[in-house]
């Protein structure tokens, strides 16, 4: 649906790599080259019109993404050049203040390396224990194989709410209301979700969530810190710089409030932008029938490809737009060229998932992950095209 | 060589890959190489006895051009003098970045000549010889 919005659809390419990042809508791109166009200068600091504009555009989308997310307030909205920056700030900036010895930090071999290494870097620093918690027989993380991973010494949780290659949708709501009984805070990697589901950070009641504008229709560069007002107020900015202190003098400094102090620097303010139009687009559709639609077509999607018996699917039961694959007897990359030469973009590797081997004992997949703008006769394409195991080899060369 | 014999010696060098073995020899020097794209993942085993290769094998999980090059690679190195191995892999490299090569210096491994052509390939024809020079540009002619 809603494909006339997305110039990159009218060149004859079927793309099925949405999890690396979607295609924005001309919306998008039409406000940010506006703001180079029309009303370039930079943020809070001119007294002039033009000025004034671009300060407007960035309340607004603090605004916009607040309200999308649900937030109490704009103080709890940072921007972020992306999730990888929003999980290192947390890491870096709140829990290596809090984290003692021998803590805990439960993490998930389904889960991307921007979820895993600054949590490796923490515990190498202060001496604590990571755990990873066991995956289910479908690859799931459950509430229960949580509580079998707790223990008093437990103070973190941190797990995509939906996972970049199984696509499992976590528990988050059920984990967190668990962990907080126990004295533990949750951290929520919300970058595979946001754009693709429902995000409600006051019922899910993380303690911090982040995402990135480039995998929900906006542009690359730019993502949100979503923290609790009373722990951001005790997190420490990883950057300092203009634009985020109230004062310094010869050998001090004090900073501004929040969400200001965690912002030094100019802004990606084209990003910014960007992300707020990104959010009024999605809302224009309604992110449950985008929810809907990518379901249908998943089923649609799988519902087909169980049938060829060459194709084994890593994934058959997820709750997003992902299916993950392996066509037996060839390498996922000698697939995804074959497809290319059809200008069909799927993506194969190991999709920054190294630890996810472990448990699945297969290294490197093939992940089809949908968006709105994805169609029932792109799939029957894609499906045609890997009907013919035969055609695959002779033409993957 | 026409496309159709080039074609079925890499997917002869790619389903029956030769030397594909895992040696636990600490005479066997070792490299690990990943391409930029992180999935290929080659670990080459080298014997060197007296200046000559004596003895290569590969193992790990890559693409079709992966697998079938460090197949053809290795059966051309075997016997080679450090020297010798060292202008093969120079001329394997010229030839894939479109410089000037000698063929007759090739054998079988003339079957990538075209490979410059796709772009998304280069890397995987080239992976076994990133691993050969880690071990063969420290050892002396």
């Amino acid at each position: 649906m809603n494909r006339n919005d997305f110039l990159m659809l009218n060149q004859d390419i079927i793309f099925f790599d949405n999890a690396a990042t979607t295609f924005k809508p001309v919306s998008v791109v039409n406000a940010i080259t506006d703001y180079y166009n029309k009303y370039c200068c930079n943020a809070f600091r001119g007294d002039y019109k033009i000025g004034l504009i671009v300060d407007d555009n960035i309340n607004n989308t603090r605004n916009l993404v607040k309200d999308y997310i649900n937030a109490n307030s704009t103080k709890e909205i940072i921007f972020t050049s992306g999730t990888t920056e929003g999980i290192n700030i947390v890491a870096a900036g709140y829990f290596r203040k809090i984290l003692k010895e021998h803590d805990e930090i439960i993490l998930s071999k389904g889960d991307h390396a921007s979820n895993i290494m600054p949590w490796q870097r923490l515990a190498s620093e202060l001496n604590l224990v990571i755990k990873y918690v066991d995956l289910d027989d479908s690859n799931y993380v459950t509430l229960d194989n949580i509580k079998r991973v707790v223990t008093p010494n437990t103070k973190v949780i941190s797990l995509a709410y939906i996972s970049n290659v199984i696509g499992d949708l976590r528990p988050i709501k059920e984990i967190t209301n668990f962990a907080h009984q126990n004295g533990i805070y949750v951290v929520c990697d919300a970058s595979q979700s946001v754009g693709h589901r429902k995000t409600d950070v006051q019922d899910l009641d993380v303690d911090f969530l982040v995402f990135s504008g480039h995998k929900m229709y906006g542009p690359t560069g730019i993502g949100v810190l979503y923290g609790k007002k009373d722990l951001l107020e005790l997190t420490d900015p990883i950057n300092l710089g203009g634009g985020m202190n109230e004062t310094f003098t010869d050998f001090d400094y004090q900073l501004k409030e929040l969400p200001t102090r965690f912002e030094a620097g100019t802004l990606n303010i084209a990003g910014i932008i960007g992300l707020g139009e990104a959010i009024k687009y999605i809302n224009s559709i309604g992110i449950d029938k985008i929810s809907e639609y990518e379901y249908k077509l998943r089923e649609y999607l799988v519902n087909k490809l169980i049938k060829l018996d060459y194709i084994d699917i890593i994934n058959l039961e997820s709750d997003s737009g992902i299916v993950t694959f392996n066509v037996d007897g060839i390498f996922a990359q000698d697939v995804a060229i074959y497809l290319d030469k059809y200008n069909i973009c799927v993506r194969a590797g190991n999709h920054c998932t190294k630890l996810l081997k472990d448990v699945i004992n297969v290294r490197n997949t093939i992940r089809i992950s949908l968006a709105f703008y994805n169609t029932t006769e792109e799939i029957d394409t894609l499906v045609d095209l890997l009907s013919d195991k035969d055609k695959i080899i002779r033409e993957m060369l | 060589m026409d496309d159709e014999l080039k074609r079925s010696i890499i997917l002869d060098n790619f389903s029956n890959p030769k030397n594909k073995r895992v040696v636990d020899d600490p005479s066997y020097l070792t490299s690990n190489t990943n391409n930029e794209s992180c999935i290929d993942n080659i670990d080459l085993f080298v014997k060197v006895e007296d200046g000559k290769i004596v003895d290569i094998c590969f193992n790990g999980e890559a693409c079709a051009i992966s697998t079938s090059s460090t197949s053809i690679m290795i059966k051309n190195l075997i016997g080679k003098t450090i020297k010798e191995a060292k202008a093969y892999v120079n001329n394997f490299e010229a030839m894939v970045n479109e410089e000037a090569y000698d063929e007759e210096l090739l054998n079988d491994a003339i079957v990538y000549e075209d490979i410059y052509k796709q772009k998304n390939r280069v890397k995987c024809a080239t992976l076994p010889y990133t691993g050969i020079k880690k071990i063969i540009n420290n050892l002396e002619d």
